[in-house]
């Protein structure tokens, strides 16, 4: 329907944070995507890097397996560091 | 789907977010849908009435702040739509039906500018009665909507104080100017009291809007909210609003004001207001015109597509592409209606 495709768009809000979704947008290419993600996105100087992907090239996980796909993490509480009982009176730890 | 919906009931009562690619129920999508698409539309059809005086500002700074401003309502409608895109729906489509009246948007952008004090009193009233129809929107269940909302408030307090502040200037100027000013609060007050709606009464959608923490407040509970802040900024203003019953009422701790003329707002809203065929005429131009640059537009794309990849038919497909994208992001169209489907 639409005659140009789908973009989703990462901001970086300033140097030493990382690229951030803020939304979408269509355009023609990657160069014009670029353009026009900067005019909708950072209008008030919001960004200092933009990142631009076709939404199609979006691989995510599915909201049916969501349990079973992130169920791999969840019985491993060794990973965290709350798990270790060390003395109190053990210092900078 | 017992299991589904159940999940889903759980997500609304914890105030968590819904999110694109979650099972939602399908009346709970469409509610989302069509809220957002009139959202989008009335930032768009938005702005014409201002839009109309950018080219006759009274000053260059003026002028630059109009510009600015009518750009920022461009920047929402396209914010919006692209949240609408989240549900599995396309931009161009929700164009097309609002261009054919088969989508609404907003009744108050179908009243006419008549001079630039209109453009102070829209910034004032206009802007300050969607900043409190839209800050609790900003914790709105669905999680892309409830972003743009966040996005679009912040850029809001511009817009009601360059208005308030452009009054402010008329009302210090000449009788003249302080006439237009008067004139311009008087035929923009009832329509702004007018855009929160019908009255709780006569809402039927707003109880299963507020279980579903879709809408946060009752209509009239953000108009009594309006009204309450902006009867000191009229006072501060030098104003009077046309209204003879507006007293503060100290029992209520509210202001009591006068009976809408809820014939007005259906008559507006059914299409039948001063501007509202000149307003979809004018997006339609605007849709058509812009035809040849979308085509144009595709055409390089899909020819330098070609031209990097050596194969005469690349430009074909390239040309095509758009027309199934529909990727995973949070702008998921076919992934979110794979969800709902699941
Ligand atoms: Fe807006
Ligand atoms: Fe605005």
């Amino acid at each position: 329907m639409s005659e140009w495709p789908l973009y989703e768009v990462f901001v970086r809000s300033k140097r030493g944070l990382n690229h951030v979704h803020v939304g979408s947008l269509h355009a023609a290419d990657d160069e014009t995507a670029l353009r026009h993600a900067r005019d909708l996105y950072t209008r008030r100087n919001e960004g200092v890097s933009i990142w631009v992907v076709r939404s199609e090239h979006i691989t995510a996980t599915s909201p049916d397996e969501k349990d079973p796909f992130f169920a791999p993490s969840g019985d491993k509480v060794y990973r965290h560091p709350t798990f270790y009982a060390i003395p109190d009176d053990v210092p900078h730890m | 789907m017992a299991v589904l919906e159940e999940h889903f009931e759980r997500t609304i009562e914890k105030d968590r977010r819904v999110e694109p690619r979650d099972w939602m129920p399908e009346g709970y999508r469409a509610t989302m849908v069509r809220q957002i698409a009139q959202h989008a539309h009335s930032e768009i059809i938005g702005m014409q009435p201002e839009g109309e005086w950018i080219t006759r500002a009274p000053s260059l700074r003026r002028k630059a702040i109009l510009l600015a401003k009518v750009q920022d309502e461009a920047g929402h409608g396209l914010y919006l739509y692209s949240a609408a895109e989240t549900l599995g729906v396309d931009r161009a489509e929700l164009t097309l039906k609002l261009i054919e009246g088969r989508q609404k948007y907003s009744s108050i952008f179908n009243y006419p500018t008549l001079s630039y004090a209109d453009v102070g009193v829209i910034g004032w009233l206009v802007d300050g009665a969607a900043i409190c129809n839209q800050v609790p929107l900003c914790r709105s269940s669905y999680g892309p909507y409830a972003r743009a909302m966040i996005r679009i408030c912040k850029e809001e307090s511009f817009h009601q104080r360059q208005g308030y502040e452009l009054l402010l200037t008329m009302m210090a100027g000449t009788e003249a100017q302080r006439s237009l000013v008067r004139d311009a609060v008087d035929r923009w007050w009832w329509p702004s009291l007018m855009m929160f709606g019908p009255p709780d009464d006569a809402s039927p959608n707003t109880a299963r809007s507020m279980a579903w923490k879709i809408k946060r407040h009752t209509n009239d509970e953000l108009r009594q909210r309006f009204v309450d802040m902006t009867v000191p900024q009229a006072e501060a203003l030098g104003v009077t609003l046309p209204d003879p019953c507006l007293r503060w009422n100290a029992e209520r701790g509210h202001h009591d004001f006068g009976e809408i003329d809820w014939s007005e707002l259906k008559r507006v809203i059914s299409g039948d207001g001063p501007c509202n065929a000149q307003r979809v005429g004018v997006r339609r131009a605007a849709h058509e015109d812009g035809a040849w640059v979308r085509e144009a537009a595709a055409a390089h794309a899909a020819k330098a597509a070609a031209r990097a990849t050596g194969s005469p038919d690349a430009a074909g497909r390239a040309a095509t592409a758009g027309g199934s994208a529909a990727g995973a992001g949070d702008g998921a169209g076919a992934a979110a209606r794979a969800g709902a489907t699941a």
